[in-house]
């Protein structure tokens, strides 16, 4: 899963997509894993570093992660290849 | 190291315009206690989806009431609605504080009489009562309100086979400016049909006419029409008066306050826009105290309001079965408490609340209850915290209507709690079991497998 190339974002959690002039918001967690896979991390490793940091199970994680990877989709902010 | 709190990852399209003259953030202010007990502790004891009421509240708002209108009006007396919610935990609590019962059926009577009503402290209601069920209040000397002339010849028969007067009043419906007008119960006052039935009654030797009733309808959000009532009933009762020199002793004007609820599709909420008892009363007593009752004669004014007595009392308690994405991108929260639950929800959009403690990121939801009916829609579009599975829930003012109508459909009815006025936690109804409903039912024998 890859995000578009030109999607702007920032520290504090907003989102630009140049091709759309859409913005938008993302909570601390959704920033985090928009980060991560921006450095082109892979789930495995998103969710290793995330149930270190949070109180979450892998298992609960991997629920919210995909549920996340699907709103990026409905967004249309991955590339288009990927989707 | 501690771990921190996990808040599922959200994402947020922002919208661009002029800001909406009314677009402040909503913030859903968690309830996490009631009257001091934690909704987990509840929970964990009790169960989930719980409903749970407030004595305190329940008897807070009863004074409040009754502070309104005897502060203006001599001679006040409530009646509790039973229809409203007829637990008989609620009803004794009402009944304690020193109102009498309103029933509108043979199961709400004998519901007040198993509860330790007297008889003479009973007001019979509504469209269905049997000769026996009439028999029985007559013995009992309750104050019958007629519906319909079936029912007054069915008690004029009564009273001439019996020692005993019927003590009845008719219930008037009106035109009182509000739309629907509830034309169905009673007699009409516009054409000429209650001051037949009153004709007709005082023409009967074995009947004794006390009163005048009304019930204009549910959730009226004004007073005007209130004051339409008590002039149409007062000139009724004077002219009574003055054509057969026959006092009434009451004048019963219902109920239909509105409660603090808010109504679908109205925007401003309920807490903002709902009449206060000081309203209602004096609208009704201002009304009543300068019509030409004589010297000495304002009949005693029985109120029958049930909602706005107890809605705020209740809540229901829940957790989040599980959150989901629709089509179209919305969010989707299934709660374990759906419209089998909360009947009202048909009519209401009601307060949902967290139950602990949320980040300030809302995201656009929906709340659905946990039937397998597309039906089943308790809030179709919130901005809302992001709850999780598991997350515990509270919806506040849901006392009015949801024990009565609650439906036994594809699952079985929660326990049901009341907090005392020292906080301890008494369970007022048992949740249902299989043999709950098994008992009721029987297989033939060829059926058998």
């Amino acid at each position: 899963m890859k995000l578009k190339k030109n999607l702007a974002i920032s520290e504090t959690g907003f989102v630009f997509d140049p091709s759309t002039g859409d913005s938008y918001t993302l909570n601390t967690t959704g920033l985090e894993i928009i980060q991560m896979l921006r450095e082109g991390k892979n789930p495995e490793i998103i969710t290793r570093k995330m149930t270190k940091t949070y109180d979450v199970d892998a298992n609960t994680f991997e629920r919210y992660y995909y549920d996340f990877i699907g709103m990026l989709k409905q967004m249309q902010l991955v590339a288009p290849d990927e989707e | 190291m501690e771990k921190k709190v996990f808040e599922r990852p959200v994402i947020k399209k922002l919208s661009a315009g002029m800001p909406a003259k009314f677009g402040l953030q909503v913030r859903h202010e968690p309830v996490t206690q009631i009257d001091g007990v934690p909704i987990k502790t509840l929970m964990e004891e009790y169960g989930s989806p719980l409903f749970v009421y407030s004595e305190k509240k329940i008897r807070q708002t009863y004074k409040e009431a009754c502070r309104a209108f005897s502060s203006r009006y001599p001679n006040v007396l409530f009646a509790w609605s039973y229809k409203t919610n007829y637990l008989n935990a609620v009803c004794n609590v009402f009944h304690q504080e020193g109102a009498w019962a309103e029933v509108v059926s043979g199961f709400e009577y004998q519901k007040a009489l198993v509860n330790g009503v007297s008889g003479d402290q009973i007001i019979f209601n509504g469209p269905d009562k049997s000769k026996e069920e009439l028999e029985l209040a007559v013995q009992n000397r309750s104050l019958i309100h007629i519906d319909h002339f079936d029912e007054l010849y069915d008690l004029i028969e009564i009273g001439e086979n019996s020692n005993i007067k019927p003590k009845v009043a008719i219930r008037v419906n009106m035109d009182t400016g509000i739309y629907p007008a509830w034309d169905r119960f009673g007699f009409n006052y516009e054409n000429g049909e209650a001051w037949d039935a009153l004709h007709r009654i005082m023409h009967a030797d074995n009947l004794e006419l006390l009163g005048l009733h009304t019930h204009i309808g549910t959730y009226i959000m004004g007073t005007e029409p209130y004051k339409i009532a008590a002039s149409k009933l007062a000139e009724l009762a004077i002219g009574l008066s003055s054509k057969f020199d026959h006092q009434l002793q009451y004048i019963d004007i219902g109920g239909g306050f509105a409660s603090k609820n808010t109504l679908k599709g109205v925007y401003y909420p309920g807490t903002d826009t709902a009449p206060s008892f000081e309203d209602y009363a004096d609208a009704i007593t201002s009304v009543l105290i300068k019509a030409n009752f004589r010297h000495n004669k304002l009949p005693l004014l029985i109120l029958e309001t049930g909602r706005a007595l107890i809605d705020d009392a209740g809540y229901l308690a829940g957790t989040v079965i599980a959150t989901k994405r629709l089509a179209n991108g919305q969010r989707a929260t299934i709660l374990d408490a759906g419209v089998n639950l909360l009947f009202t929800s048909f009519w209401y959009d009601h307060d949902i609340r967290p139950a602990k403690p949320m980040s300030d990121q809302t995201e656009e939801t929906a709340f659905f209850g946990p039937l397998c009916m597309n039906i089943d829609v308790i809030r179709k579009n919130m901005m809302y915290p992001l709850l999780k599975k598991g997350d515990p829930y509270v919806i506040q003012r849901v006392g009015a209507y949801n024990n009565t109508q609650w439906l036994q459909f594809i699952t079985l009815r929660p326990n049901v709690v009341m907090i005392d006025e020292k906080g301890e936690t008494h369970l007022i109804r048992k949740k249902e079991t299989l043999q709950t409903l098994n008992k009721m039912e029987s297989v033939p024998d060829h059926l058998k497998i």
